[in-house]
């Protein structure tokens, strides 16, 4: 039983990473139609984002006095964090503890900005192009793009951490009447699933309730006529474009404590994020998440000692075997709208 | 001639001579150059050329005719070259049961797949394909270790059965007897041209390869397949059942890439699991974009540009880039050397995909395009059939 | 159809008669030398083939660092670094047999398709005598395999599995780095000292063969000590979040997690454990701990702070003379010949491939030739000193070195990024020495060397 609680649990939360991915995802692809294989980089750069604040905040300069000596046996002199200098001793190790969550405020320019340049330089070009033009662009700007990113930070994996108040675990088991140690779970997983939530409920909330959210719905269904009625889609669109590279970003930002950031992780999170809005259905905002949530439950329960001992080699194919047996019996996925990128 | 019209004759021979004097349009540059770098043709990366070729030719049966996009084309190739291997660790290091055998399985593997995949169409068949090439990839790597000796890579070993070669029978190999990797070189004052067996059995396969996809894509059959691109409902309302043909389509191209993925392990014999995976197949698919998906040529073009440079570019390193720059002054050297480097060695992903959106860009339609465009601007009169070829512009064939 | 027949029959043909034409004049292949690529001018060719793109790119790039390092060294340029210290005198920095080394690089993408692709490059255009490099055992052994065929020498670099010089052994090919065995028999003493003989294992497990040579090795060695072995979990090698399979370690009984990982499934899947708070936890009235059994520096400097007190095993460090004393001489040149030249000390990949440029060079100058059976002959049962290991012999039966092993600990507060790891212990070669038949390296033969003539 708790074995079960713990693969919930761990599947919600994998869950909200691939539903926080699929969901810029399927605003760009699922709604403007375009095959968008830069959508991995744009994950990865948010994740660099937090490796840049936390570097910024870590410049230092030389001591004036050597202490000691380096490997060579040169003399070596100590370094001197400039936010210490400027903020002073306390404030500036809060500052660097706490670089990841001021990551998320660092990051929603840059990725917003990076969204409306990519949309207004290139994709805007390729709206009308056939998908295999956008996929060879795109493809080609999420190799060039991690390429800059590899150029200055190495291909090797970043460490960084989540601030000192959510490293740990939680105890879960306790609570619900378990032994110690039954249950746990990491604090910053817990802290990342509920910032998941909150943004999931801020896109769905502003495409709901506001003027400009019910005008991109409309354009979504039906680009043509409301163009037509006067109004300038192709302007709402580049903001759309705009909030999903933020929501990919930000997804990143708070992954980075979770796992090092190194330049190729978009790649790897790229055709998972592609099967999930798949089976989710294409066009459709809540089968994105339904399947994000979906694919993280199973992948956790594969995982499980039982389940494999049964099935040697599960958790090696789950999401794949899912995502065949779901499109088989339902030839829109979970939740898709008819004739959206069918032909 | 045999039963091509005159236009597309012409097409056969262009490409059939340009292959068959491939080793010295590859090797352009003295071998002593500092240019030597950018030759190309030695045997191995000569073999990839073709056998990249036939494999991106078969998947532009599919998908250059019939719109649907196949993301998982790299399990053919890869059930290829293990059903190889195996035979020449089981039976002979002959490589015709090899490949025949090779083109069969992934024949086989391809009317399943195609078969539950094709209830689908747009991007969910494209996911379908992907889906089942990356469960082949990852049991490959992993469970099915004792078929596909996982991480390493199924090789050959002095002690296989091999029951149809007796004790004095080639090691490697061979057909009748003539080993793949015998070459001849033959020096021509500073030149040097390598003639290998490997690179001309591929070749010889890829021309015929090349000669069926052309008649497939002059056939009532390929017809049929354009239809099915262009409006697969009206063809379901005239009562037609469009899958058989959608479905031989898909088997066609599966057995190509089986009969690359049989060359790939005829010439190097060893199967590894990364053939299959979704790179591997992302890799055809740009291929044949690259080129210009739907014409006769595009993709060779487009497979020969990126083997190119993955193999010519990756190689090139900041000694090498010293070494051209030398005659200049010390501080441009430095200052040249610093300019390129990103570029080349480790960097060589970033220019291929620069070059990705520069072709896409510029160039829509692919190289082909691009190379008919040229063509066009240099005053000669523009042809008016969607396929057709400028053998000047393609760099590898 | 008919005529598609009667083209394909008049192919095969023509097919038959050009490789009839082409069969003879094999020994054009082999120049008048007997062997293949046999160096005619001033220079000598070596081909580094390491991964450039992908994951392990920066180690790629620091074994190239230390090749270019020793190809300098050789041609007599630089301060000679280990060839001061090393103690075959018959390298004089002059090249190797008087001709000046050159060398290529090529980009092994961590992919035996990719990794073969560029070493055959470097043989077939750039005529390369000699391949090394390489971060993955799968690489090496598909590398080695293709130098076999081909008829030059293989120096492997980074590679840990015991297949390289077990069951996939070649002639050809020879390992100066440790294997996984080794990093067993090295660990288990330390273990126990540390965490006492009553200890219950539970075993993360890349789900591929290096992964399945090291938990078999640290399964053995740990049981034979008295450790219990509760479980063993393969994890696909995609993983890139180990969440659900660390979860339910803490209630399974275990108190020690060994994860047999390497590279960025290591990062991460030790990132996801301190994550979970394992190593504040208690388990069987003992504290919880983890094992990593190989990692690198730049595996330290990737984990972070979580690698900080965890026990593991490495080939080579460069703090090693210093700390250890006089037997690993040579570490102390070839650290500062390194880091004054690029800034920082070297790894120990990059040792590894520096001491195999060295051994090379030394065997083909005292072999006397380049050819490929010349210099197996002189590798093989070759002992040697001071290339920073201590004395090591080449084995002749499987080409392995053997050589003490350096079991090292996560540094809990590191002065500088440089001194991610400390040594613990240095295990003498004796306990690390095993059988050239012992069962986790049978099956496979050396077979005979090949000049590719």
């Amino acid at each position: 039983m708790d074995a079960i609680i713990l693969q919930l649990l761990n599947g919600l939360d994998k869950g909200s990473a691939y539903a926080l991915i699929a969901l810029g995802l399927t605003l760009i692809f699922g709604t403007l139609g375009v095959v968008n294989f830069a959508h991995g980089a744009i994950f990865m750069i948010g994740a660099f984002c937090a490796v840049t604040l936390s570097k910024l905040f870590n410049l230092s300069h030389k001591s004036s006095e050597p202490s000691g000596t380096d490997f060579l046996g040169n003399p070596k002199y100590e370094d001197i964090l400039y936010v210490k200098d400027w903020f002073g001793e306390s404030f500036g190790s809060w500052m660097i503890d706490w670089s990841v969550p001021l990551a998320v405020l660092f990051a929603i320019p840059i990725m917003v900005g990076l969204g409306f340049i990519m949309e207004r330089g290139l994709i805007k070009h390729f709206y009308k192009r056939p998908h295999a033009d956008q996929i060879l662009v795109t493809f080609g700007l999420a190799i060039v793009l991690q390429e800059i990113i590899k150029y200055f930070y190495g291909a090797n994996p970043i460490p960084t951490t989540a601030p000192e108040a959510f490293r740990g675990s939680f105890d879960f088991g306790v609570l619900l009447g378990f032994d110690p140690n039954a249950i746990i779970y990491p604090y910053w997983r817990l802290v990342y699933f509920g910032f998941s939530a909150l943004i999931i409920g801020a896109v769905f909330a502003f495409l709901q309730f506001t003027t400009f959210g019910m005008v991109v719905r409309a354009g979504m269904a039906d680009r043509e006529t409301v163009g037509l009625l006067g109004i300038n889609i192709n302007r709402r669109f580049t903001i759309m474009f705009g909030i999903a590279a933020a929501v990919a970003g930000l997804a990143g930002v708070m992954y980075a404590p979770i796992n090092s950031p190194n330049y190729h992780m978009g790649m790897d999170f790229l055709v998972l994020s592609f099967v999930v809005v798949v089976v989710g259905g294409m066009g459709s905002l809540p089968g994105a998440v339904l399947a994000g949530f979906l694919l993280g439950i199973l992948e956790s329960f594969a995982s499980m000692n039982e389940v494999k001992n049964v099935l040697p080699g599960i958790d090696q194919i789950i999401i794949y075997l899912v995502a065949i047996i779901i499109l088989l019996t339902r030839p829109r996925g979970l939740m898709g709208r008819r004739g959206v990128m069918e032909e | 001639m045999l039963g091509l019209t005159a236009k597309d004759t012409t097409l056969l021979i262009i490409v059939a001579v340009l292959t068959l004097f491939a080793p010295f349009i590859l090797n352009p540059f003295p071998t002593d150059s500092a240019m030597a770098q950018f030759n190309a043709g030695y045997p191995d990366l000569m073999q990839r050329f073709v056998i990249f070729g036939i494999f991106a030719i078969g998947f532009n049966i599919l998908f250059g005719l019939t719109g649907y996009l196949s993301f998982g084309h790299a399990a053919f190739l890869g059930v290829g070259s293990y059903s190889a291997v195996w035979m020449m660790k089981l039976l002979t290091m002959n490589v015709i049961p090899a490949i025949v055998l090779s083109v069969i399985v992934a024949g086989l593997f391809s009317v399943v797949i195609g078969y539950i995949s094709l209830r689908r169409s747009g991007i969910y068949f494209s996911i379908l394909t992907l889906a089942f090439a990356q469960m082949s990839y990852n049991l490959a790597y992993s469970v099915l270790t004792p078929v596909t000796n996982g991480e390493t890579g199924l090789q050959i070993a002095l002690d296989d059965p091999r029951i149809l070669d007796g004790a004095n029978a080639p090691q490697y190999p061979n057909l009748f007897g003539t080993e793949m990797n015998d070459a001849v070189t033959m020096a021509l004052g500073p030149w040097a041209f390598t003639f290998s067996v490997g690179y001309y059995v591929c070749a010889i396969i890829m021309m015929l390869a090349f000669y069926l996809s052309i008649r497939i894509f002059r056939s009532p059959f390929g017809m049929m397949l354009r239809a099915v691109k262009s409006n697969q409902q009206r063809m379901n309302y005239t009562g037609l059942n469009t899958r058989p043909y959608t479905l031989a389509a898909f088997v066609i191209s599966g057995m190509y890439a089986g009969l690359a993925g049989g060359l790939m392990a005829s010439m190097d014999p060893l199967a590894g699991a990364e053939r299959m995976q979704w790179t591997a197949s992302g890799e055809v698919v740009l291929m044949t974009i690259l080129g210009g998906a739907g014409t006769l040529i595009g993709p060779v073009v487009g497979a020969g540009f990126i083997k190119y440079f993955e193999n010519i570019f990756s190689k090139i390193n900041d000694s090498i880039l010293h070494q051209w720059f030398s005659f200049m002054p010390e501080g441009i050297e430095d200052l040249l050397v610093f300019l390129v480097h990103p570029f080349i060695g480790k960097g060589w992903h970033l220019t291929l995909g620069l070059l990705f959106m520069l072709v896409v860009i510029f160039l829509p339609g692919g190289l082909v395009e691009g190379g008919q465009r040229l063509s066009r601007m240099f005053g000669r009169k523009a042809k008016t059939s969607d396929e057709k070829t400028d053998g000047k512009t393609s760099p590898a064939e | 159809m008919s005529k598609y027949d009667v083209t394909r029959r008049g192919v095969l043909r023509t097919g038959a008669i050009a490789g009839a034409g082409f069969a003879l004049p094999t020994y054009l292949r082999a120049q008048e030398s007997g062997y293949l690529n046999a160096p005619t001018g001033s220079t000598v060719t070596l081909g580094f083939n390491v991964p450039q793109t992908g994951p392990y790119a920066d180690e790629g790039a620091d074994e190239l660092r230390a090749f270019e390092l020793a190809v300098e060294h050789l041609n007599g340029e630089g301060d000679g670094g280990m060839l001061n210290t090393f103690s075959s005198k018959s390298l004089s920095g002059s090249g190797i047999l008087g001709k000046k080394v050159d060398f290529v690089t090529g980009d092994t993408q961590t992919k035996s398709d990719a990794a073969r692709a560029s070493a055959k490059s470097m043989i077939e255009k750039d005529g390369a005598i000699m391949i090394s490099g390489g971060s993955s055992s799968g690489v090496a052994v598909a590398v080695q395999g293709l130098c076999q065929e081909a008829g030059v020498i293989f120096m492997a670099g980074l590679t840990h599995s015991n297949d390289t010089t077990g069951k996939d052994k070649k002639a050809n090919g020879f390992r100066h780095f440790f294997n996984a065995y080794m990093s067993a028999a090295a660990l288990a003493p330390v273990l126990k000292n540390l965490y006492g003989d009553d200890r219950r294992a539970y075993h993360l497990t890349a789900d591929y063969t290096w992964g399945w040579t090291q938990q078999e090795s640290i399964a053995a060695a740990t049981e034979a000590m008295g450790w219990e072995t509760v479980n063993n979990v393969l994890t696909p090698l995609a993983s890139t979040d180990f969440s659900s399979y660390i979860a339910p370690v803490l209630n399974s009984g275990a108190d020690v997690l060994v994860l047999n990982h390497y590279g960025g499934n290591m990062v991460n899947s030790l990132t996801n454990a301190v994550q979970f708070g394992l190593r504040e936890k208690q388990a069987n009235g003992k504290n919880f701990e983890i094992v990593v059994p190989l990692y690198s520096e730049l595996m330290a400097k990737g984990a972070g702070k979580n690698i900080a007190g965890i026990v593991g095993s490495q080939n080579w460090d460069w703090k090693l003379e210093n700390e250890m004393g006089d037997k690993y001489a040579g570490t102390n040149a070839f650290v500062k010949s390194f880091g004054e030249k690029y800034g920082f000390p070297p790894s120990q990949a990059a040792q590894t491939c520096y001491a195999q440029t060295l051994l090379y060079a030394d065997a083909a100058e005292r072999a006397g030739t380049f050819n490929p059976c010349g210099i197996a002959e002189a590798l093989a049962g070759y002992e040697f000193d001071g290339l920073g290991n201590g004395p090591t012999t080449y084995r002749a039966e499987d080409h392995q070195c053997f050589k003490d092993v350096v079991v090292v600990k996560g540094a809990a507060d590191p002065e500088d990024e440089f001194n991610l790891v400390e040594i613990v212990e240095v295990t003498p070669v004796e306990q690390v020495t095993y059988a050239p038949d012992h069962p986790m390296f049978a099956g496979g033969e050396l077979g005979q060397c090949n000049p590719g003539a």
